[in-house]
Protein backbone atom coordinates (compact mmCIF):
# COMPACT_ATOMS: atom_id res chain seq x y z
CA UNK A 1 0.00 0.00 0.00
CA UNK A 2 2.94 2.34 0.55
CA UNK A 3 3.48 2.82 -3.19
CA UNK A 4 -0.08 3.98 -3.84
CA UNK A 5 -0.18 7.57 -5.14
CA UNK A 6 -3.94 8.08 -5.17
CA UNK A 7 -6.36 6.35 -2.82
CA UNK A 8 -10.12 6.81 -2.79
CA UNK A 9 -11.60 5.28 0.34
CA UNK A 10 -15.40 4.80 0.11
CA UNK A 11 -15.78 8.24 -1.43
CA UNK A 12 -19.26 9.63 -2.05
CA UNK A 13 -20.17 13.06 -3.34
CA UNK A 14 -23.58 14.70 -3.31
CA UNK A 15 -24.37 18.01 -4.96
CA UNK A 16 -27.17 19.89 -3.21
CA UNK A 17 -29.02 16.79 -2.09
CA UNK A 18 -29.24 15.34 -5.62
CA UNK A 19 -28.28 11.78 -6.50
CA UNK A 20 -24.71 10.76 -5.70
CA UNK A 21 -22.18 12.00 -8.25
CA UNK A 22 -19.80 9.50 -6.71
CA UNK A 23 -21.15 6.52 -4.80
CA UNK A 24 -18.80 4.78 -2.36
CA UNK A 25 -15.87 4.71 -4.79
CA UNK A 26 -12.76 2.72 -3.88
CA UNK A 27 -9.79 3.30 -6.15
CA UNK A 28 -6.09 2.74 -5.77
CA UNK A 29 -3.57 4.13 -8.26
CA UNK A 30 0.07 3.15 -7.85
CA UNK A 31 3.15 5.12 -8.81
CA UNK A 32 3.99 4.77 -12.49
CA UNK A 33 0.59 3.46 -13.59
CA UNK A 34 -1.32 4.65 -16.67
CA UNK A 35 -5.00 4.59 -15.79
CA UNK A 36 -7.77 5.37 -18.26
CA UNK A 37 -11.10 6.23 -16.75
CA UNK A 38 -14.02 5.80 -19.13
CA UNK A 39 -17.73 6.34 -18.86
CA UNK A 40 -20.64 8.36 -20.15
CA UNK A 41 -21.03 12.03 -19.39
CA UNK A 42 -22.22 12.41 -15.81
CA UNK A 43 -20.67 9.08 -14.76
CA UNK A 44 -18.54 10.95 -12.22
CA UNK A 45 -15.20 11.11 -14.05
CA UNK A 46 -14.74 14.86 -13.68
CA UNK A 47 -15.83 14.81 -10.04
CA UNK A 48 -13.19 12.18 -9.41
CA UNK A 49 -10.44 14.25 -11.05
CA UNK A 50 -11.49 17.41 -9.22
CA UNK A 51 -11.14 15.57 -5.95
CA UNK A 52 -7.58 14.56 -6.82
CA UNK A 53 -6.82 18.28 -7.41
CA UNK A 54 -8.57 19.22 -4.15
CA UNK A 55 -10.99 21.41 -6.11
CA UNK A 56 -13.77 19.34 -4.53
CA UNK A 57 -13.91 17.43 -1.30
CA UNK A 58 -15.80 14.19 -0.59
CA UNK A 59 -19.14 14.32 1.17
CA UNK A 60 -18.25 10.93 2.68
CA UNK A 61 -15.04 8.91 2.76
CA UNK A 62 -11.55 10.22 2.14
CA UNK A 63 -9.20 11.03 -0.76
CA UNK A 64 -5.52 10.45 -0.06
CA UNK A 65 -2.82 11.81 -2.35
CA UNK A 66 0.64 10.58 -1.39
CA UNK A 67 -0.91 9.44 1.92
CA UNK A 68 -2.26 12.97 2.69
CA UNK A 69 -5.99 13.38 3.22
CA UNK A 70 -6.97 16.28 0.94
CA UNK A 71 -9.58 17.46 3.41
CA UNK A 72 -6.91 18.15 5.99
CA UNK A 73 -4.71 20.25 3.73
CA UNK A 74 -4.33 23.98 4.35
CA UNK A 75 -4.70 26.49 1.52
CA UNK A 76 -0.95 26.61 1.10
CA UNK A 77 -0.68 22.82 1.09
CA UNK A 78 -3.36 22.61 -1.62
CA UNK A 79 -1.23 24.99 -3.70
CA UNK A 80 1.80 22.81 -3.00
CA UNK A 81 -0.17 19.70 -3.98
CA UNK A 82 -1.22 21.22 -7.30
CA UNK A 83 2.37 22.07 -8.10
CA UNK A 84 3.14 18.33 -7.96
CA UNK A 85 0.30 17.47 -10.34
CA UNK A 86 0.32 18.32 -14.01
CA UNK A 87 -3.12 18.91 -15.50
CA UNK A 88 -4.37 18.82 -19.08
CA UNK A 89 -7.95 19.68 -19.97
CA UNK A 90 -10.28 19.13 -22.91
CA UNK A 91 -10.48 22.89 -23.53
CA UNK A 92 -6.69 23.34 -23.04
CA UNK A 93 -7.07 26.13 -20.49
CA UNK A 94 -4.04 28.13 -21.47
CA UNK A 95 -3.59 31.72 -20.37
CA UNK A 96 -4.58 33.62 -23.51
CA UNK A 97 -2.74 36.81 -22.62
CA UNK A 98 0.58 35.00 -22.30
CA UNK A 99 2.74 33.55 -25.07
CA UNK A 100 3.42 29.82 -25.37
CA UNK A 101 6.78 30.33 -23.69
CA UNK A 102 5.26 32.37 -20.86
CA UNK A 103 2.45 29.86 -20.31
CA UNK A 104 4.97 27.13 -19.70
CA UNK A 105 7.32 29.37 -17.75
CA UNK A 106 4.41 30.42 -15.54
CA UNK A 107 4.10 26.91 -14.08
CA UNK A 108 7.77 27.08 -13.11
CA UNK A 109 7.54 30.64 -11.83
CA UNK A 110 4.73 29.82 -9.42
CA UNK A 111 6.80 26.89 -8.18
CA UNK A 112 9.58 29.39 -7.40
CA UNK A 113 12.13 28.07 -9.92
CA UNK A 114 15.11 30.27 -10.77
CA UNK A 115 15.39 32.10 -14.07
CA UNK A 116 18.31 29.94 -15.28
CA UNK A 117 16.32 26.74 -14.77
CA UNK A 118 13.34 28.24 -16.58
CA UNK A 119 15.51 29.24 -19.53
CA UNK A 120 16.70 25.63 -19.84
CA UNK A 121 13.53 23.70 -19.01
CA UNK A 122 11.01 25.56 -21.18
CA UNK A 123 12.82 25.05 -24.51
CA UNK A 124 13.43 21.45 -23.48
CA UNK A 125 9.71 20.59 -23.06
CA UNK A 126 8.82 22.65 -26.13
CA UNK A 127 11.14 20.28 -27.97
CA UNK A 128 9.41 17.26 -26.41
CA UNK A 129 6.03 18.38 -27.79
CA UNK A 130 7.64 19.62 -31.01
CA UNK A 131 6.70 23.29 -30.67
CA UNK A 132 10.01 25.12 -30.32
CA UNK A 133 9.22 27.28 -33.33
CA UNK A 134 5.94 28.51 -31.75
CA UNK A 135 7.40 29.79 -28.47
CA UNK A 136 6.51 33.44 -29.05
CA UNK A 137 3.01 32.77 -30.39
CA UNK A 138 -0.14 33.38 -28.40
CA UNK A 139 -2.52 30.43 -27.79
CA UNK A 140 -5.18 31.91 -30.10
CA UNK A 141 -2.69 31.73 -32.97
CA UNK A 142 -2.31 27.96 -32.65
CA UNK A 143 -4.41 25.00 -33.80
CA UNK A 144 -6.29 22.90 -31.24
CA UNK A 145 -3.69 20.15 -31.39
CA UNK A 146 -0.89 22.63 -30.88
CA UNK A 147 -2.66 24.25 -27.96
CA UNK A 148 -3.12 20.87 -26.32
CA UNK A 149 0.57 20.14 -26.80
CA UNK A 150 1.36 23.46 -25.09
CA UNK A 151 -0.93 22.43 -22.24
CA UNK A 152 0.90 19.11 -21.96
CA UNK A 153 4.26 20.88 -22.03
CA UNK A 154 3.07 23.13 -19.23
CA UNK A 155 1.88 20.10 -17.27
CA UNK A 156 5.13 18.16 -17.54
CA UNK A 157 7.64 20.99 -17.22
CA UNK A 158 7.22 20.92 -13.45
CA UNK A 159 8.21 17.22 -13.54
CA UNK A 160 5.05 16.15 -11.77
CA UNK A 161 4.71 12.79 -10.10
CA UNK A 162 1.16 12.69 -11.48
CA UNK A 163 -0.34 13.90 -14.74
CA UNK A 164 -4.10 14.30 -14.95
CA UNK A 165 -5.63 14.51 -18.40
CA UNK A 166 -9.33 15.29 -18.52
CA UNK A 167 -10.66 14.39 -21.99
CA UNK A 168 -7.44 15.73 -23.53
CA UNK A 169 -8.42 14.59 -27.00
CA UNK A 170 -12.08 15.64 -26.80
CA UNK A 171 -11.62 18.61 -29.13
CA UNK A 172 -9.02 17.10 -31.45
CA UNK A 173 -9.04 15.39 -34.80
CA UNK A 174 -7.71 11.80 -35.10
CA UNK A 175 -4.20 12.80 -36.11
CA UNK A 176 -3.80 15.23 -33.23
CA UNK A 177 -5.44 12.68 -30.94
CA UNK A 178 -2.86 10.10 -31.93
CA UNK A 179 -0.01 12.56 -31.29
CA UNK A 180 -1.34 13.53 -27.87
CA UNK A 181 -1.72 9.88 -26.85
CA UNK A 182 1.81 9.14 -27.97
CA UNK A 183 3.13 12.04 -25.90
CA UNK A 184 1.19 10.85 -22.84
CA UNK A 185 2.59 7.33 -23.26
CA UNK A 186 6.10 8.73 -23.55
CA UNK A 187 5.60 10.72 -20.34
CA UNK A 188 4.34 7.58 -18.59
CA UNK A 189 7.37 5.65 -19.84
CA UNK A 190 9.57 8.30 -18.23
CA UNK A 191 7.99 7.41 -14.87
CA UNK A 192 5.08 9.80 -14.43
CA UNK A 193 1.77 8.36 -13.27
CA UNK A 194 -0.96 9.30 -15.75
CA UNK A 195 -4.70 9.41 -15.06
CA UNK A 196 -6.71 9.97 -18.21
CA UNK A 197 -10.43 10.30 -18.75
CA UNK A 198 -11.88 9.81 -22.17
CA UNK A 199 -14.89 8.90 -24.29
CA UNK A 200 -12.71 7.76 -27.11
CA UNK A 201 -12.44 4.00 -27.62
CA UNK A 202 -9.50 4.42 -29.96
CA UNK A 203 -7.54 6.26 -27.30
CA UNK A 204 -8.12 3.57 -24.67
CA UNK A 205 -7.27 0.77 -27.01
CA UNK A 206 -4.05 2.38 -28.16
CA UNK A 207 -2.91 3.09 -24.59
CA UNK A 208 -3.66 -0.46 -23.53
CA UNK A 209 -3.13 0.12 -19.80
CA UNK A 210 -5.48 -0.22 -16.89
CA UNK A 211 -9.08 0.78 -17.67
CA UNK A 212 -11.54 1.85 -15.01
CA UNK A 213 -15.14 2.04 -16.22
CA UNK A 214 -17.59 4.26 -14.36
CA UNK A 215 -21.34 4.47 -14.48
CA UNK A 216 -23.69 6.55 -12.34
CA UNK A 217 -20.99 7.37 -9.81
CA UNK A 218 -19.81 3.78 -9.35
CA UNK A 219 -16.81 1.89 -10.66
CA UNK A 220 -18.35 -0.94 -12.65
CA UNK A 221 -15.20 -2.47 -14.18
CA UNK A 222 -11.51 -2.25 -13.38
CA UNK A 223 -9.31 -4.22 -15.81
CA UNK A 224 -5.57 -4.02 -16.04
CA UNK A 225 -4.60 -4.28 -19.69
CA UNK A 226 -8.27 -3.84 -20.46
CA UNK A 227 -10.20 -2.63 -23.42
CA UNK A 228 -12.89 -0.02 -23.75
CA UNK A 229 -16.27 -1.54 -23.01
CA UNK A 230 -19.52 0.15 -22.21
CA UNK B 1 12.87 33.60 -3.61
CA UNK B 2 10.70 36.43 -2.30
CA UNK B 3 12.65 38.93 -4.39
CA UNK B 4 12.27 36.77 -7.49
CA UNK B 5 8.53 36.44 -6.93
CA UNK B 6 8.22 40.18 -6.41
CA UNK B 7 10.18 40.89 -9.57
CA UNK B 8 8.02 38.45 -11.54
CA UNK B 9 4.81 39.99 -10.22
CA UNK B 10 5.97 43.47 -11.24
CA UNK B 11 7.09 42.23 -14.64
CA UNK B 12 3.84 40.36 -15.30
CA UNK B 13 1.87 43.49 -14.34
CA UNK B 14 3.88 45.76 -16.61
CA UNK B 15 3.68 43.29 -19.51
CA UNK B 16 -0.08 42.97 -19.00
CA UNK B 17 -0.43 46.74 -18.96
CA UNK B 18 1.20 47.17 -22.35
CA UNK B 19 -0.18 44.01 -23.92
CA UNK B 20 -3.83 44.80 -23.16
CA UNK B 21 -3.25 48.24 -24.60
CA UNK B 22 -6.85 48.83 -25.58
CA UNK B 23 -8.33 47.77 -22.26
CA UNK B 24 -5.64 49.78 -20.48
CA UNK B 25 -6.44 52.84 -22.54
CA UNK B 26 -10.19 52.56 -21.99
CA UNK B 27 -9.73 52.03 -18.26
CA UNK B 28 -7.38 54.98 -17.98
CA UNK B 29 -9.74 57.27 -19.88
CA UNK B 30 -12.54 56.48 -17.45
CA UNK B 31 -10.17 56.98 -14.55
CA UNK B 32 -9.09 60.30 -16.01
CA UNK B 33 -12.67 61.51 -16.06
CA UNK B 34 -13.18 60.67 -12.42
CA UNK B 35 -9.77 62.00 -11.39
CA UNK B 36 -10.63 65.13 -13.31
CA UNK B 37 -13.74 65.49 -11.16
CA UNK B 38 -11.64 65.09 -8.02
CA UNK B 39 -9.16 67.66 -9.34
CA UNK B 40 -11.93 70.10 -10.23
CA UNK B 41 -13.24 69.80 -6.69
CA UNK B 42 -9.82 70.83 -5.39
CA UNK B 43 -9.95 73.91 -7.62
CA UNK B 44 -13.54 74.71 -6.69
CA UNK B 45 -12.89 74.40 -2.99
CA UNK B 46 -9.84 76.62 -3.22
CA UNK B 47 -11.76 79.24 -5.20
CA UNK B 48 -14.66 79.13 -2.78
CA UNK B 49 -12.42 79.33 0.23
CA UNK B 50 -10.48 82.31 -1.04
CA UNK B 51 -13.70 84.11 -1.96
CA UNK B 52 -15.20 83.48 1.45
CA UNK B 53 -12.00 84.60 3.16
CA UNK B 54 -12.10 87.74 1.14
CA UNK B 55 -15.69 88.51 2.08
CA UNK B 56 -15.03 87.69 5.73
CA UNK B 57 -12.09 90.09 5.66
CA UNK B 58 -14.37 92.91 4.68
CA UNK B 59 -16.59 92.50 7.72
CA UNK B 60 -15.54 94.00 11.01
CA UNK B 61 -17.05 95.88 13.92
CA UNK B 62 -16.00 99.22 15.20
CA UNK B 63 -15.96 100.66 18.65
CA UNK B 64 -16.15 104.47 18.55
CA UNK B 65 -14.73 106.35 21.48
CA UNK B 66 -15.79 109.70 22.83
CA UNK B 67 -13.45 112.59 22.16
CA UNK B 68 -12.95 112.82 25.87
CA UNK B 69 -11.39 109.38 26.04
CA UNK B 70 -7.65 109.53 26.46
CA UNK B 71 -5.30 107.54 24.27
CA UNK B 72 -4.24 105.40 27.27
CA UNK B 73 -7.87 104.49 27.92
CA UNK B 74 -8.41 103.51 24.32
CA UNK B 75 -5.24 101.44 24.21
CA UNK B 76 -6.29 99.75 27.44
CA UNK B 77 -9.52 98.61 25.79
CA UNK B 78 -7.53 97.57 22.71
CA UNK B 79 -5.28 95.32 24.78
CA UNK B 80 -8.29 93.82 26.55
CA UNK B 81 -10.02 93.12 23.24
CA UNK B 82 -6.89 91.63 21.76
CA UNK B 83 -6.81 89.13 24.58
CA UNK B 84 -10.20 87.71 23.62
CA UNK B 85 -9.63 84.29 22.02
CA UNK B 86 -12.16 85.05 19.25
CA UNK B 87 -10.37 88.16 18.05
CA UNK B 88 -8.03 87.94 15.07
CA UNK B 89 -6.87 91.55 14.74
CA UNK B 90 -7.55 94.95 16.22
CA UNK B 91 -6.68 98.13 14.44
CA UNK B 92 -6.37 101.34 16.42
CA UNK B 93 -7.38 104.51 14.60
CA UNK B 94 -6.31 107.57 16.57
CA UNK B 95 -8.24 110.81 16.54
CA UNK B 96 -5.67 112.37 14.19
CA UNK B 97 -5.86 109.44 11.79
CA UNK B 98 -9.63 109.62 11.87
CA UNK B 99 -9.41 113.27 10.86
CA UNK B 100 -7.07 112.48 7.97
CA UNK B 101 -9.39 109.73 6.78
CA UNK B 102 -12.39 112.05 7.10
CA UNK B 103 -10.70 114.79 5.12
CA UNK B 104 -9.63 112.35 2.45
CA UNK B 105 -13.15 110.98 2.16
CA UNK B 106 -14.67 114.44 1.81
CA UNK B 107 -11.99 116.05 -0.27
CA UNK B 108 -14.51 116.98 -2.96
CA UNK B 109 -17.01 118.30 -0.46
CA UNK B 110 -15.82 121.88 0.26
CA UNK B 111 -18.75 122.70 2.50
CA UNK B 112 -18.04 119.93 4.95
CA UNK B 113 -14.34 120.71 4.95
CA UNK B 114 -15.08 124.37 5.63
CA UNK B 115 -17.37 123.42 8.49
CA UNK B 116 -14.56 121.34 9.91
CA UNK B 117 -12.19 124.29 9.67
CA UNK B 118 -14.63 126.35 11.75
CA UNK B 119 -14.08 124.07 14.71
CA UNK B 120 -11.06 124.73 16.93
CA UNK B 121 -10.89 121.14 17.93
CA UNK B 122 -10.87 117.79 16.20
CA UNK B 123 -14.46 116.59 16.60
CA UNK B 124 -13.67 112.99 15.80
CA UNK B 125 -13.07 110.30 18.38
CA UNK B 126 -10.63 107.43 18.19
CA UNK B 127 -11.93 104.05 17.16
CA UNK B 128 -10.98 100.38 17.14
CA UNK B 129 -11.66 98.22 14.09
CA UNK B 130 -11.98 94.63 15.25
CA UNK B 131 -11.89 91.52 13.13
CA UNK B 132 -12.98 88.22 14.60
CA UNK B 133 -11.65 84.86 13.47
CA UNK B 134 -15.13 83.84 12.34
CA UNK B 135 -18.20 85.97 11.56
CA UNK B 136 -20.27 84.04 14.12
CA UNK B 137 -17.99 85.30 16.88
CA UNK B 138 -18.77 89.01 16.50
CA UNK B 139 -21.58 88.75 18.97
CA UNK B 140 -19.20 87.72 21.75
CA UNK B 141 -16.87 90.61 20.92
CA UNK B 142 -19.77 93.05 20.78
CA UNK B 143 -21.05 91.85 24.15
CA UNK B 144 -17.62 92.37 25.62
CA UNK B 145 -17.42 95.92 24.28
CA UNK B 146 -20.89 96.75 25.49
CA UNK B 147 -19.85 95.48 28.89
CA UNK B 148 -17.03 98.00 28.77
CA UNK B 149 -19.51 100.75 27.92
CA UNK B 150 -21.50 100.23 31.10
CA UNK B 151 -19.13 102.08 33.33
CA UNK B 152 -18.82 101.92 37.04
CA UNK B 153 -20.00 104.85 39.11
CA UNK B 154 -17.71 107.82 39.18
CA UNK B 155 -15.98 106.74 36.03
CA UNK B 156 -16.46 108.42 32.74
CA UNK B 157 -17.99 106.67 29.80
CA UNK B 158 -15.41 106.38 27.06
CA UNK B 159 -17.03 104.24 24.36
CA UNK B 160 -19.63 106.15 22.43
CA UNK B 161 -21.08 103.29 20.45
CA UNK B 162 -20.41 99.88 18.96
CA UNK B 163 -21.72 99.44 15.43
CA UNK B 164 -22.35 95.71 15.80
CA UNK B 165 -26.12 96.04 15.66
CA UNK B 166 -26.02 97.92 12.38
CA UNK B 167 -23.79 95.21 10.97
CA UNK B 168 -25.57 92.36 12.69
CA UNK B 169 -27.85 91.49 9.78
CA UNK B 170 -24.98 91.39 7.31
CA UNK B 171 -22.78 89.43 9.69
CA UNK B 172 -25.51 86.92 10.48
CA UNK B 173 -26.28 86.38 6.83
CA UNK B 174 -22.67 85.99 5.97
CA UNK B 175 -21.97 83.46 8.70
CA UNK B 176 -25.09 81.53 7.71
CA UNK B 177 -24.06 81.60 4.08
CA UNK B 178 -20.48 80.58 4.78
CA UNK B 179 -21.62 77.65 6.87
CA UNK B 180 -24.13 76.42 4.33
CA UNK B 181 -21.73 76.82 1.40
CA UNK B 182 -19.11 74.88 3.31
CA UNK B 183 -21.58 72.11 4.22
CA UNK B 184 -22.91 71.91 0.67
CA UNK B 185 -19.38 71.87 -0.72
CA UNK B 186 -18.41 69.05 1.62
CA UNK B 187 -21.52 67.02 0.76
CA UNK B 188 -20.90 67.58 -2.95
CA UNK B 189 -17.27 66.54 -2.59
CA UNK B 190 -18.17 63.38 -0.69
CA UNK B 191 -20.87 62.48 -3.21
CA UNK B 192 -18.63 62.95 -6.25
CA UNK B 193 -15.73 61.15 -4.59
CA UNK B 194 -17.89 58.15 -3.75
CA UNK B 195 -19.27 58.13 -7.31
CA UNK B 196 -15.74 58.33 -8.73
CA UNK B 197 -14.52 55.50 -6.57
CA UNK B 198 -17.42 53.31 -7.65
CA UNK B 199 -16.89 54.10 -11.33
CA UNK B 200 -13.19 53.30 -11.13
CA UNK B 201 -13.86 50.15 -9.15
CA UNK B 202 -16.42 48.97 -11.66
CA UNK B 203 -14.21 49.75 -14.63
CA UNK B 204 -11.32 47.77 -13.24
CA UNK B 205 -13.65 44.99 -12.18
CA UNK B 206 -14.87 44.69 -15.77
CA UNK B 207 -11.31 44.66 -17.07
CA UNK B 208 -10.48 41.85 -14.67
CA UNK B 209 -13.78 40.06 -15.27
CA UNK B 210 -12.61 39.24 -18.78
CA UNK B 211 -9.66 37.46 -17.19
CA UNK B 212 -11.59 35.32 -14.72
CA UNK B 213 -10.87 32.11 -16.65
CA UNK B 214 -7.18 32.92 -16.59
CA UNK B 215 -7.30 33.44 -12.86
CA UNK B 216 -8.82 29.99 -12.46
CA UNK B 217 -6.17 28.44 -14.69
CA UNK B 218 -3.38 30.16 -12.78
CA UNK B 219 -4.70 28.68 -9.57
CA UNK B 220 -4.96 25.21 -11.10
CA UNK B 221 -1.34 25.43 -12.14
CA UNK B 222 -0.55 26.10 -8.49
CA UNK B 223 -0.14 29.86 -8.31
CA UNK B 224 -0.55 31.28 -4.83
CA UNK B 225 -3.14 34.00 -4.32
CA UNK B 226 -0.53 36.74 -4.26
CA UNK B 227 1.03 35.48 -7.44
CA UNK B 228 -2.34 35.78 -9.17
CA UNK B 229 -3.41 39.01 -7.52
CA UNK B 230 -0.06 40.83 -7.62
CA UNK B 231 0.19 41.52 -11.36
CA UNK B 232 -3.38 42.87 -11.45
CA UNK B 233 -2.61 45.22 -8.58
CA UNK B 234 0.53 46.37 -10.37
CA UNK B 235 -1.61 46.99 -13.46
CA UNK B 236 -4.16 48.89 -11.38
CA UNK B 237 -1.42 51.06 -9.88
CA UNK B 238 -0.08 51.76 -13.38
CA UNK B 239 -3.56 52.69 -14.63
CA UNK B 240 -3.99 55.09 -11.74
CA UNK B 241 -0.51 56.56 -12.00
CA UNK B 242 -0.65 57.23 -15.73
CA UNK B 243 -4.27 58.46 -15.63
CA UNK B 244 -3.34 60.72 -12.69
CA UNK B 245 -0.35 62.20 -14.50
CA UNK B 246 -2.36 62.88 -17.63
CA UNK B 247 -5.15 64.47 -15.62
CA UNK B 248 -2.66 66.62 -13.75
CA UNK B 249 -1.10 67.83 -16.99
CA UNK B 250 -4.53 68.41 -18.48
CA UNK B 251 -5.20 70.95 -15.73
CA UNK B 252 -2.21 73.02 -16.83
CA UNK B 253 -3.57 74.36 -20.15
CA UNK B 254 -6.99 74.61 -18.53
CA UNK B 255 -5.57 76.74 -15.72
CA UNK B 256 -3.93 79.05 -18.22
CA UNK B 257 -7.13 79.28 -20.20
CA UNK B 258 -9.26 79.96 -17.11
CA UNK B 259 -6.69 82.18 -15.45
CA UNK B 260 -8.15 85.62 -16.25
CA UNK B 261 -11.76 84.41 -16.14
CA UNK B 262 -11.35 83.03 -12.62
CA UNK B 263 -9.52 86.14 -11.50
CA UNK B 264 -12.29 88.46 -12.62
CA UNK B 265 -15.04 86.19 -11.28
CA UNK B 266 -13.62 85.24 -7.89
CA UNK B 267 -11.46 88.30 -7.38
CA UNK B 268 -8.73 86.85 -5.26
CA UNK B 269 -8.51 83.46 -6.97
CA UNK B 270 -6.43 82.78 -10.06
CA UNK B 271 -6.44 79.21 -11.43
CA UNK B 272 -2.95 79.40 -12.89
CA UNK B 273 -1.45 80.81 -9.71
CA UNK B 274 -3.25 78.12 -7.73
CA UNK B 275 -2.00 75.38 -10.09
CA UNK B 276 1.63 76.43 -9.99
CA UNK B 277 1.81 77.25 -6.29
CA UNK B 278 -0.05 74.09 -5.24
CA UNK B 279 1.44 71.68 -7.77
CA UNK B 280 2.76 69.38 -5.06
CA UNK B 281 -0.60 69.19 -3.32
CA UNK B 282 -2.43 68.60 -6.63
CA UNK B 283 0.08 65.89 -7.59
CA UNK B 284 -0.38 64.19 -4.25
CA UNK B 285 -4.17 64.21 -4.41
CA UNK B 286 -4.76 63.47 -8.10
CA UNK B 287 -1.99 60.97 -8.79
CA UNK B 288 -2.27 59.61 -5.26
CA UNK B 289 -6.00 58.95 -5.56
CA UNK B 290 -5.40 57.32 -8.94
CA UNK B 291 -2.79 54.96 -7.54
CA UNK B 292 -4.73 54.12 -4.39
CA UNK B 293 -8.02 53.65 -6.25
CA UNK B 294 -6.35 51.51 -8.91
CA UNK B 295 -4.67 49.28 -6.37
CA UNK B 296 -7.70 48.89 -4.09
CA UNK B 297 -10.09 48.28 -7.00
CA UNK B 298 -7.83 45.61 -8.48
CA UNK B 299 -7.38 44.00 -5.10
CA UNK B 300 -11.12 43.80 -4.48
CA UNK B 301 -11.98 42.77 -8.04
CA UNK B 302 -9.51 39.88 -8.12
CA UNK B 303 -10.55 38.74 -4.68
CA UNK B 304 -14.02 38.06 -6.07
CA UNK B 305 -12.57 35.55 -8.51
CA UNK B 306 -10.15 33.91 -6.15
CA UNK B 307 -11.86 30.78 -4.94
CA UNK B 308 -9.58 28.34 -3.09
Amino acid sequence: MSDSLIRFDKVSKFYNGGPAALDAVDLDVKHGEFVSIVGHSGAGKSTLLKMILAELYPSEGAVLIDMDDTQHLSKGEVTQLRRKIGTVFQNFRLIDSKTVYENIAFALEVAGMGDEEIEVDVPHVLGLVDLHDKAEHFPKELSGGEQQRVAIARAIVIQPSLLIADEPTGNLDPINTYEVVQILKKINDLGTTVVLTTHNKGVVDSVGGRVVTMDAGKIVRDDSGGQYML
Amino acid sequence: MLGTTFKRIIRAGVVGFFRNAFVSLATMLVMMITLFVIGSLLFMNAALESTLDQVKDKVDINAYFLTTASEEQVLEVKTAVEHLPEVMAVQYISREEALVIFKERHKDDQLTLQALEELDENPLGASLAIRAKDPSQYEIVADFLEGQMAVAEGEQQIIEKVNYHQNKVVIDRLSGLTASIETAGLAFTIFLTVASVMIIFNTIRLAIYTNRDEIEVMQLVGASNWFVRGPYIVEGVLYGFVAGLFTLFLFYPLSIYMSSATESFFGSFNSLVFYTSNFGMLFKYIVGSGVVLGAVSSFLAVRRYLGV
